[in-house]
């Protein structure tokens, strides 16, 4: 393309567009006016209004102007340069300019629609406009970098979120790693025994496409496995994993159980996180039986090998495949990956912060968690729905918006207590026959299908009460009350105050980011939002994008979300990934700021500054120096360096003092 | 360790035992405590409900004169610990409130900054003595005395700055570093009845008597409370109670005197024989 020279007294020649908008813009501003001014600037060779100049005539116009008149710079007073920048760069491309020749004016969100009097707005688009054609007579020819990527793609957390998107992009032929924490994939759906609204088992639609996981010949899985540290940018990640000690061989081990019954502890005596404390289970231990990988693990918190040295390992001992290894070490394992899908899930709220409740201090009160393990005919009590004590409750209370749509909490509302809870409802009743009172504020089923099941509910003798729960207490104000947890709620549709006497609680609790969710957001280098959630680039038409280009995001992580919406976002997390490695390579944008090795004086302000960690020092030659790729084009290096030696493209000082000139110049 | 103490009415009429057994704990504890000069009246629920502005100068009064000691004030009353915390919060809050005020309290000689905080004295025993010195300075513990430890409202609303609002242990874990068991009950920050015993006391009796019945349905000996107001509905009404639901009979005593048998004083020093309800019996008994 052209080159960077002028010639000393000749001014490019500059052609000046100015957009009608409609009446967006020429209602408030005198076009014709502009027009006529500017094209008696220095250096402008054309100048032109048109009603829409981003319609393909208006481009045409720029196109055929540039050849015929020789232009050699383009400036356009239009709209915001978020909309149409590109448009417009295109434009001269087609016309045979490079693309940064070109500058755009805002005289559209910048004028016309912020002001009413007319004649000042348009002086105001007068002095914009000649500020950008000061400006672009200082732009040079820039071209953008391409990089590869990777093909490769990891994904993290092996929920339903996670497990649809490996599968979705495994079946697209891409290598694939999925890293979960826990020693099973499945996530909180393989806690549940069925799935709204539609009552279908849960583990009979999730364990196929777990096991699917486990036999795909694209599929790499590393549970109980962690990522350490992620390195580099879209296209070329470098991530680090650890690996956590299983105790047992992972390609050995097949999963028969019989270390299990050979324990020395002959009766399960710890806590079973899988059954939220529900169960016992013992230092050997596989989570559920379809748990995928299906290999067992030994807890080294209460394995006497493990804290002692000193037990007779009849574990090891019943394994005919020694599968077992108590010197096994954590691992760090690399990988290099083109794409990442975060599909790190939530944590239900604490139902202890709500000490009205009674959690932990009345055994009747359960959490929804609890009642899943309950109501699931693998759970701790084969589906039984019976309280601590093991006696069948007559009277359930469900209370709503636990920890969700509450000042003192989370203001959020969860979007799947709703739902869960009128499942748990008719679940509890078809299980035990209790009576089941529902204590919602606004019952929320706005899904396909879900204002029918509450429908079905309604039917089905569920009481459904309006109000919130001030308090669960244990005190009896009347003979039918002695002995039973009574809920007190003021029933807004009925507008008094109510006692409801129950033997069961059901804490509906609402979803939450995960505890670690910051420490994952830098290690991956994305955003949350105020309440925790990672931060998708933009809420309506970036829903799985992150600021982080190549780091897509699905599930709860982002925000509360039921099933098919988690895999309705897994699939199109998978899909962004594909659509990035199968174009082969980005592209990106110029604006990038570089370094004049030679005035660098190595003070190294910059390297902290950048939030895109693209400024690495080079120790033997003292200097700066910055990855291009990485590099956003901030500014802010720029703006810091106390010696004037790195410089943004499109935003260098001659740019920058020639538009301050220009809007001063009157 | 020096505060100020704003006694408010209760403590120097129907409360006078608090007051006695509070000052006797205090010194026994080694808190510096000396009674606010010139305090008037705290305003409590009725002034504020009939002149805001005017209840605030009057509260206020009470907190720029400890503002020239510069020390906490100490509260003992719960509806004076509320009004003059309310005080200090709206005065924060309300820019042309402060305005008035202040001007109001510099016409009488004095200015107010914001500076002094109120306490309540279970949140200075708890916080600044410490549960572990309070065990060491224990001398009789109460051993096999059973206790519902009852809270009432204000203390912990709405501003629940050393507790929790719905579930507060404090004073639980006071009472057990003096040797005595509380029993787990819920009705903690349930109302007493306030002053509907009087001016309702349909409503007010049947609600402290719910309070002493499941006290004693929960195998406690004896309510143990922190506001003068509770104390007075729950130990004062029996009478009326046992003609309109049944015969309760049961000693209300603040914590402050139980804590005091605990570190050894006497029971006339700790006012134990000012309770309508002889508490003496279920006191020394389970010494």
């Amino acid at each position: 393309m052209s080159d960077n020279k002028q010639k000393k007294d000749a001014l490019p020649r500059v052609g000046f567009y100015v957009c009608h908008c409609g009446t967006n813009i020429a209602g408030t501003i005198d076009v014709a006016e502009v027009q006529k001014y500017v094209s008696g600037l220095p250096g402008v060779a054309v100048s032109r209004d048109y009603k829409y100049m981003c319609s393909d005539p208006g481009q045409e116009l720029i196109a055929r102007d540039i050849k015929e008149h020789k232009l050699e710079r383009l400036v356009v007073a239009a709209c915001s340069p978020n909309l149409h920048e590109e448009t417009f760069r295109k434009a001269a491309a087609k016309g045979g300019l490079n693309p940064f020749y070109f500058q755009m004016v805002n005289i559209r969100e910048h004028a016309s629609w912020v002001h009413t009097d007319k004649k000042a707005a348009t002086e105001k688009a007068k002095d914009l406009a000649r500020a950008a054609v000061a400006r672009v007579q200082h732009h040079r020819s820039l071209d953008k970098k391409r990089v590869p990527v990777d093909p490769n793609v990891l994904v993290v957390g092996g929920g339903i979120a996670g497990i649809h998107a490996a599968l979705t992009l495994a079946n697209a032929g891409k290598k694939v790693t999925l890293v979960e924490r826990e020693a099973t994939i499945g996530g909180h759906m393989a806690l549940f025994d069925k799935t709204f609204p539609t009552l279908d088992c849960a583990a009979c639609i999730l364990t196929p496409k777990m096991s699917a996981v486990k036999s795909h010949p694209n599929i790499t899985l590393w549970t109980y496995s962690e990522v350490e540290k992620v390195e580099g940018y879209v296209g070329n990640y470098k991530v680090t994993v650890k690996r956590k000690p299983r105790f047992v061989k992972e390609d050995l081990c097949v999963g028969c159980m019989e270390c299990i019954d050979a324990c020395v502890f002959k009766e399960a005596k710890f806590r079973d996180k899988f059954n939220q404390g529900l169960g016992k289970r013992k230092p050997v231990y596989i989570d559920f039986p379809q748990a995928t990988p299906k290999v067992v693990l030994v807890d080294p918190e209460t394995c006497i090998q493990l804290k002692t040295g000193k037990c007779k390992k009849s574990c090891a001992a019943a394994c005919d495949r020694n599968a077992f290894d108590f010197d096994q070490k954590e691992e760090l394992k690399e990988l290099q990956v083109g794409a990442i899908v975060l599909a790190t899930g939530f944590k239900t709220y604490d139902a202890g912060r709500d000490p009205n409740y009674g959690y932990g201090r009345y055994p009747g009160v359960f959490t929804a968690l609890e009642i899943e393990r309950l109501v699931n005919a693998s759970g701790p009590t084969s589906g039984e729905v019976v309280l601590r004590d093991g006696r069948r409750p007559k009277a359930v209370g469900i209370i709503h918006c636990v920890g969700s749509r509450d000042e003192k909490s989370n203001k959020w509302c969860s979007r799947v207590c709703c739902m869960y809870s009128l499942k748990l409802a008719h679940l509890i009743k078809e299980h035990s026959g209790a009576e089941v009172y529902n204590f919602y504020i606004d019952m929320r089923a706005p899904g396909k299908a879900y204002e029918e099941f509450y429908d079905k509910l309604l039917g089905e003798g569920v009481h459904f009460i309006r109000g919130r729960v001030s308090e669960v207490s244990d005190w009896a104000m009347t003979p039918d009350e002695e002995g039973k947890l009574v809920l007190r709620v003021e029933d807004t549709l009925a507008g008094f105050v109510r006692r409801v006497p129950v033997d069961m609680v059901v804490l509906s609790t609402g979803l939450e980011p995960q505890t670690d969710a910051q420490e994952v957001r830098r290690r991956f280098n994305i955003g949350c939002g105020t309440e925790g959630f990672f931060q998708e680039r933009h809420p309506k038409l970036a829903p799985v994008n992150t600021f982080t280009d190549g780091i897509y995001i699905a599930g709860a992580c982002q925000a509360p979300r039921d099933i098919p919406d988690t895999v309705a976002q897994a699939g199109a997390a998978a899909a962004e990934a594909l659509s990035l490695i199968d174009a082969g390579f980005v592209e990106l944008e110029p604006n990038t700021s570089h370094v004049l090795e030679e005035e660098c004086c190595g003070c190294k302000s910059c390297v902290p500054l950048c939030p895109y960690s693209a400024i690495t020092f080079d120790e033997t030659k003292k200097k700066a120096v910055i990855n291009e790729v990485l590099c956003k084009g901030c500014g802010v290096c720029a703006a810091a360096c106390p010696s004037g030696s790195i410089v943004q493209n499109l935003f260098d000082d001659e740019e920058i003092f020639s538009e301050i000139k220009g809007v001063l110049s009157k | 360790m020096k505060y100020l103490y704003f006694p408010g009415c209760s403590l120097k009429g129907s409360g006078k035992a608090y007051e006695e057994s509070f000052l006797a704990v205090a010194k026994a504890v080694g808190l510096e405590i000396r009674e606010l000069e010139d305090w008037n009246c705290c305003g409590a629920t009725a002034y504020m409900s009939v002149d805001e502005t005017r209840s605030y100068a009057l509260a206020g009064r009470n907190l720029a004169i400890a503002e020239r000691e510069n020390l906490d004030i100490i509260a003992p009353c719960n509806a004076c610990y509320l009004v003059l915390n309310k005080t200090q919060h709206a005065l924060k809050d309300d820019e042309e409130l402060r305005r008035k005020v202040v001007k109001a309290l510099k016409a009488g000689g004095l200015d107010y900054k914001g500076t002094v905080r109120v306490r309540h004295p279970l949140d200075v025993l708890i916080n600044d003595v410490g549960l572990d010195k309070i065990r060491a300075l224990v001398k009789k513990p109460l051993k096999d005395l059973k206790l519902a430890a009852y809270y009432g409202c204000q203390m912990v609303r709405p501003y629940a700055s050393f507790d929790d609002q719905h579930d507060p242990v404090t004073m639980d874990k006071l009472m057990e570093a003096a040797g005595a068991e509380c029993v787990p009950w819920p009705l903690k920050t349930r109302c007493c009845g306030g002053s509907l015993t009087g001016t309702v006391p349909e409503a007010g009796l049947r609600l402290a008597y719910i309070l002493l019945r499941e006290a004693k349905k929960r195998g406690a000996g004896a309510i143990v409370t922190l506001c003068p107001l509770c104390q007075f509905n729950l130990d004062g009404y029996q009478d009326q109670m046992a003609r309109k639901f049944e015969k309760v009979d049961f000693p209300v005593v603040y914590f402050t005197q139980v804590l005091g048998l605990a570190l050894g004083l006497s029971a006339s020093e700790l006012g134990i024989q000012r309770g309508i309800i002889p508490a003496g019996k279920v006191l020394s008994g389970a010494r």
